[in-house]
């Protein structure tokens, strides 16, 4: 990490080295496609069209990436802390509570926009609430951030597993979710935004929780960028001795940044369970807080570069499932493959190919190395 | 007694663009101990580490007893015969004695039979050295001074006949040092050669038999420890920089605005850093502190800031007290007119990874003038920023520029911009010009004057005695963490000299 | 008494697969590098074992697959961690998924049975081991039962994981590599300044960890279950990444804790909602949450603080 690498132009660093990192990880993913005996040309050209061929397939692709973008968001804003949040897929699963609440209590008797309001908020509360343990134990007793996250998934799938059991299911009903919510309860698709591009949907659950996304991903470049408490949480990140002499205290901003990202993480709820199921069910974050890690690693924790990532990632989902029809050899898990070869390639090997670009272009050595994220809390 | 044990002949090593070891050569008789001094990053620990092994020197010759040697890693050090006790012990906290001084040397696979052999070996190096120390005692329960004799002991275990010490009493307390003396003296005398690293004056005169002189990373000069004094080490280490004297006028002081009693500082090991120092330094006045690095200075500079934690005395601040007991928040003595430019710029003045104008607020990013309501006010940032920019004329002139892209002399404007124009009672100063090319010493030096003139309270540290005595009304010279005298600002650099050799407390010491 | 024995019987059956792979953890967690990726490689080994063992037909193949599976994963982390010097813990993650994916996707493709293996049958599956005389002495009172019913009939995997206690406590504390192994997980510069390569010194410690899930791994799908199933580990790699903490990072207290947590996992499996005497119902989930929650307890520093060697996670550069 200290090793110093030659200073690259702002393009290459931001641009090229994640495009190259990429390619190398689907390259990889290729591979294995042409392992099981089948054309990585067939799969790909599949993938695309699967995601960004038609209407509804396009509605997919960004409902998915609608999920991504919020927990992609919270991994990023604790990664500007120097907090490795792996954590994101239970506060996800236990910000879920605060939709199903808010849903159950008023979606008989609210408008769908007012149960919206009140099921963010509960779904961000829960969130945090689920992150502050970790946090305050890292803040206040130095426990190592990255386990007590790991602990706290897997806590939170127990108390998610007797919660839909034993509380929630209604009685008489056999399978572990929530009764489903009246109209109040579920969030209408943005149908008519796509026709402004002369798309159908036709029937993808992509819904108003994209909007909230994308105002999620402006919130955290000015909460980052724009704010005191985002300047803070910047130097803490940056260099914990600088934060000291700026008189910041960093257990507050240790506290507060993971707060945040719990809550972002939290959001992420509203997507599967307002805007598609219209339920709670078992398992609905299924993976999507770690899809994160992979969208912040690639999107260089900047919303910038999140909002394409978790598009990207929503292609793979879409189009992935695009393939599994066509190419029944290549299920669905492809996609988890390729998260964990983008995670490889762009995150723990992220500097494997700067040498090599750094000859290219000549760049003399400079003294400082890149900024390199989460370093473990 | 003549024969040469070690032969150093043009070593060269750089580090990006640092020349740490410019052609330098160098020879070291059997038999003695021969001192390395120089002042902190004059590149005596990178010379002993290539002689180590630890790093590879980009050209250049070692001779071992005459023979000519490659050295490319410690193992090859150790199979020469060289020894070296880090400056940072190389210990493993957790581990025995035994352990650490068997790790690397342990003769075969399993440990049973190396750890009895590990044992008697042990006993005979007690016996023969007189270096006592319980082999199943436990790395991190042992005083500093026994975990040093612990890094001796693994070097004579694994045969070593030259012993490289890297600064080893920086970590030690007086009656600790003075042992270790005994114990090199002892050393010596069994014919072991011993090169001894250190940038105090007085070790390097009460000790050694030759002594060589480094500065910024060439060797300047070796002499007979018996045929030269203090002073002409002490104009080597330091040689004739170039200093323009800043035109200053008589000091015009007014009341007691920074105000230090009886403070008393320890180090995380709990070694006392600071002890009981008192200083007041009035408005419209500059107080160096002078002393060679490593005497407590920084360590007093960082507590009167808030960012170290006292273990007793008082600091007032424009009369009022100062809470030392670690609650005292650097933005709280911001607020109460103290400014502070310290020591560490890359890690503490500065955020590298932030663009200059975000770097030019750190630490005042609180005030009304940078905000609107929670957010950050930017064109005033930025605003502000340039007019800064322009007044202390830093290069390039580009406030939205990441500030690792500045020279050291232009990151150090940035901070001294960054606590002057706050407009100040009190500003305090550790090294305003380390690492700051000449042109920006001119500048900064006039710039501290200024803000003495405006009737300003300066405290000044830095370890550039020529620095000192350009700048101070008043100079406090410090010692093994006490101030041992003070001078005013026209005091002689040989009387200052001997106060920061510690020698002139020892004959204080002696009446 | 019947339901005392059956109890004992599928505890020790659980805690085996968290004891090889909390002991994995262990090399490689001492020699500092952190290793969150347990999970995946032994759930690579599991597959490659399963998938091998049908195709031979031979239980010794399919071990040796597994464990060629897992360290060429290890070898992965390794060269992230040490040469690359990249982030552990992403290292880890990445790993994770890699395994998730590929298991699935290669055994639908060679064999087709919904992400499975085929069933293993004869030699193609480890088989039980009767100790000497374990049905004569099944009649002793107390003793004899213990002995045929709890110690004698279980696989050779199950003896040879508890065994690797001993063996690893030996091996971390009374030979040279062990010595050296801890040394650089604690302070690599002492290992380095004393001539040991710190980056062949961790990679060996690496490799002694995919060994190791290797065989937890290949217990899985060839001695507790006859094939591979889709994610089959289901988190046991965390529970053993837990139990190394819970154990504080040292051998014969890891057995401790693989017991209790195999413990608590028979026990979820047993109660399913049945009462437990004096305490009453309590959930099933909050005894499969258990040693999630007492993980946490102990990194709180509530019930002795968990230190974790002190260059863990931190690559190894040079110091100026």
């Amino acid at each position: 990490m200290a090793t110093p690498y030659a200073k690259l132009p702002g393009w290459v660093e931001y641009v090229l080295i994640p495009l190259i990192n990429l390619i190398v990880a689907f390259a990889v993913a290729g591979l294995v496609v042409l392992l099981v005996g089948q054309s990585p040309i067939r799969a790909a050209t599949l993938l695309v069209d699967g995601a960004f061929g038609y209407g509804e397939g396009i509605g997919y692709t960004l409902y998915y990436a609608t999920t991504f973008i919020f927990t992609g968001l919270a991994v990023a804003v604790a990664f500007h802390c120097k907090l490795f949040n792996i954590g994101g897929e239970g506060q996800a699963y236990i910000g879920g509570i605060g939709v199903a609440l808010a849903c159950l209590t008023f979606d008989t008797i609210l408008p769908w926009y007012l149960t919206f309001i009140v099921a963010t908020i509960g779904a961000a509360l829960f969130g945090a609430a689920w992150a502050f343990i970790p946090a305050y134990l890292r803040a206040k007793r130095g426990s190592h951030i990255v386990i007590t996250t790991i602990m706290f998934n897997f806590i939170a799938s127990s108390v998610m597993i007797y919660l839909l059991v034993e509380v929630m299911k209604p009685a008489g009903t056999m399978s572990p979710q929530t009764r489903t919510f009246g109209e109040g309860g579920q969030l209408p698709q943005l149908d008519w935004l796509m026709a402004i591009f002369g798309l159908d949907i036709g029937g993808a659950p992509f819904n108003v929780s994209f909007l909230l996304a994308l105002a999620a991903a402006v919130f955290v470049w000015v909460l980052i960028w724009r704010t005191k408490l985002g300047y803070e949480i910047r130097t803490m990140g940056f260099s914990e001795k600088a934060a000291r002499y700026a008189g910041i205290k960093d257990s507050r901003i240790i506290i507060i940044a993971m707060l945040i990202s719990g809550a972002l993480a939290g959001m992420m709820a509203l997507n599967p369970i307002m805007g598609e199921q219209g339920r709670m069910q078992l398992d609905f974050v299924a993976g999507a807080g770690f899809v994160g890690i992979a969208v912040a690693l690639m999107g260089r924790s900047h919303p910038a570069g999140i909002i394409p990532a978790a598009i990207l990632f929503g292609m793979l989902y879409q189009g992935g499932a695009e393939i599994s029809f066509e190419m029944p050899e290549i299920s669905r898990d492809m996609i988890v493959i390729i998260q964990g070869l983008v995670i490889l390639f762009a995150g723990a090997l992220e500097n494997t190919f700067r040498p090599a670009i750094s000859r290219f272009f000549g760049a003399r050595a400079a003294k400082t190395p890149p900024v390199s994220v989460g370093s473990a809390g | 007694m003549n024969e040469t044990a070690i032969e150093l002949i043009g070593i060269n090593k750089r580090f990006g663009l640092v020349h740490a070891n410019k052609d330098i050569s160098l020879k070291v008789r059997k038999g003695t101990i021969h001192g390395i001094i120089g002042e902190n990053g004059a590149g005596k620990s990178t010379l002993m580490s290539i002689l180590y092994g630890f790093y590879e020197a980009d050209s250049g010759e070692i001779l071992v007893d005459g023979t000519k040697r490659k050295i490319t890693n410690p193992n090859e050090a150790i199979a020469a015969g060289i020894g070296m006790v880090h400056q940072h012990f190389m210990l493993v906290d957790n581990f025995t004695v035994l352990e650490n001084i068997m790790l690397g040397a342990e003769d075969s696979a399993i440990l049973n039979k190396g750890i009895a052999r590990a044992r008697a070996e042990l006993k005979r190096l007690e016996r023969d050295y007189a270096l006592e120390v319980d082999p199943d005692a436990v790395i991190e329960e042992l005083p500093v001074g026994l975990q040093q004799r612990v890094e001796i002991l693994k070097a004579l275990y694994r045969g070593a006949e030259i012993l490289i010490l890297d600064e080893p009493t920086g970590v030690l307390t007086p009656p600790e040092a003075d042992h270790l003396f005994r114990i090199l003296g002892q050393l010596k005398d069994q014919g072991k050669t011993i090169i001894f690293i250190t940038h105090k004056l007085r070790e390097i005169m009460a000790i050694t038999d030759e002594v060589s002189v480094m500065r910024q990373g060439e060797l300047v000069g070796t002499r007979q420890t018996a045929d030269t004094s203090v002073e002409e080490l002490a104009s080597l280490m330091v040689g004739r920089r170039v200093l323009l004297r800043v035109e200053k006028g008589p000091a015009n002081p007014g009341d007691v605005k920074l105000s230090v009693r009886n403070l008393t500082v320890k180090d995380s090991r709990g070694v006392t850093v600071v002890d009981n120092v008192s200083l007041d330094v009035r408005a419209g006045e500059i107080v160096g502190i002078a002393g060679v690095a490593g005497n407590g200075q920084s360590q007093l500079l960082e507590t009167i800031a808030g960012i170290r934690t006292a273990s007793g005395g008082e600091v007032y601040l424009n009369g009022k007290p100062v809470d030392i007991s670690g609650k005292a928040d650097p933005a709280e003595l911001r607020r109460r007119g103290l400014a502070h430019v310290p020591e560490d710029r890359h890690h503490m003045g500065l955020i590298l990874e932030f663009e200059e104008a975000e770097s030019a607020i750190l630490g005042y990013h609180d005030q009304p003038d940078y905000l609107n309501g929670v957010f950050l006010n930017v064109d005033a940032i930025r605003k502000d920023a340039e007019a800064k920019i322009k007044a202390y004329d830093i290069r390039p002139a580009n406030a939205r520029l990441k500030t690792a892209n500045f020279s050291g002399g232009n990151q150090q404007k940035v901070v001294l911009a960054r606590e002057i124009e706050q407009d100040p009672d009190v500003l305090i100063i550790g090294q305003p010009t380390r690492g700051v090319d000449v042109g920006a010493i001119e500048f900064i030096h006039k710039r501290i004057i200024e803000m003495r003139d405006a009737g300003k309270a300066v405290l000044l540290v830095s370890v550039e005695l020529d620095e000192i005595r350009a700048l101070s009304d008043r100079i406090l010279v410090m010692f093994a963490g006490r101030v041992v005298g003070e001078r005013d600002g026209e005091a002689g650099e040989d009387d200052l000299g001997l106060l920061m050799a510690g020698i002139e407390e020892d004959r204080e010491a002696a009446e | 008494m019947d339901i005392v024995v059956l109890t004992i019987e599928s505890t020790i059956r659980l805690s085996v697969p968290l004891l090889l792979a909390a002991l994995a953890g262990l090399f490689s967690e001492r020699s500092g590098i952190f290793d969150i990726g347990l999970e995946g490689k032994m759930l690579g080994a599991a597959f490659a074992g399963g998938a091998a063992a049908a195709v031979f037909s031979s239980a010794l193949m399919g071990l040796l697959a597994a464990l060629v599976v897992s360290v060429a994963l290890s070898l992965v982390h390794g060269y992230a961690s040490i040469t690359q010097r990249g982030n552990q813990i992403v290292s880890g993650v990445a790993i994770n998924f890699i395994a998730m994916g590929t298991t699935v996707i290669l055994g639908q493709a060679w064999f087709a049975q919904g992400g499975r293996t085929p069933a293993l049958t004869g030699d193609a599956r480890f088989t039980t081991i009767d100790l000497p005389f374990a049905e004569a002495l099944a009649d002793v009172p107390v003793l004899g039962t213990i002995y045929s019913d709890i110690l004698s009939g279980h696989f050779w995997l199950t003896y040879f994981a508890f065994a690797m206690v001993p063996f690893a406590w030996w091996v971390l504390y009374r030979t040279r590599f062990g010595l050296r192994l801890r040394a650089v997980g604690e302070n690599p510069g002492a290992v380095d300044t004393a001539g040991i390569s710190v980056t062949w010194l961790r990679y060996r410690a690496v490799i002694c960890c995919g060994i190791l899930c290797g065989f937890a791994g290949a217990y899985l799908s060839m001695a507790l279950t006859a094939g591979f199933v889709k994610n089959m580990t289901a988190g046991k790699g965390y529970i053993a990444l837990a139990a190394l903490i819970f154990a504080k990072w040292r051998p014969v207290p890891i057995m401790y804790a693989c017991l209790l947590f195999g413990f608590l996992d028979a026990m979820g499996i047993r109660m399913q909602g049945q009462p437990l005497p004096i305490i009453g119902p309590v959930p099933v989930q909050f005894i499969q949450a258990l040693p999630y929650i007492l993980t946490v307890i102990l990194l709180a520093g509530f019930i002795g603080k968990a230190e974790p060697p002190k260059a863990g996670g931190v690559p190894y550069v040079k110091e100026r």
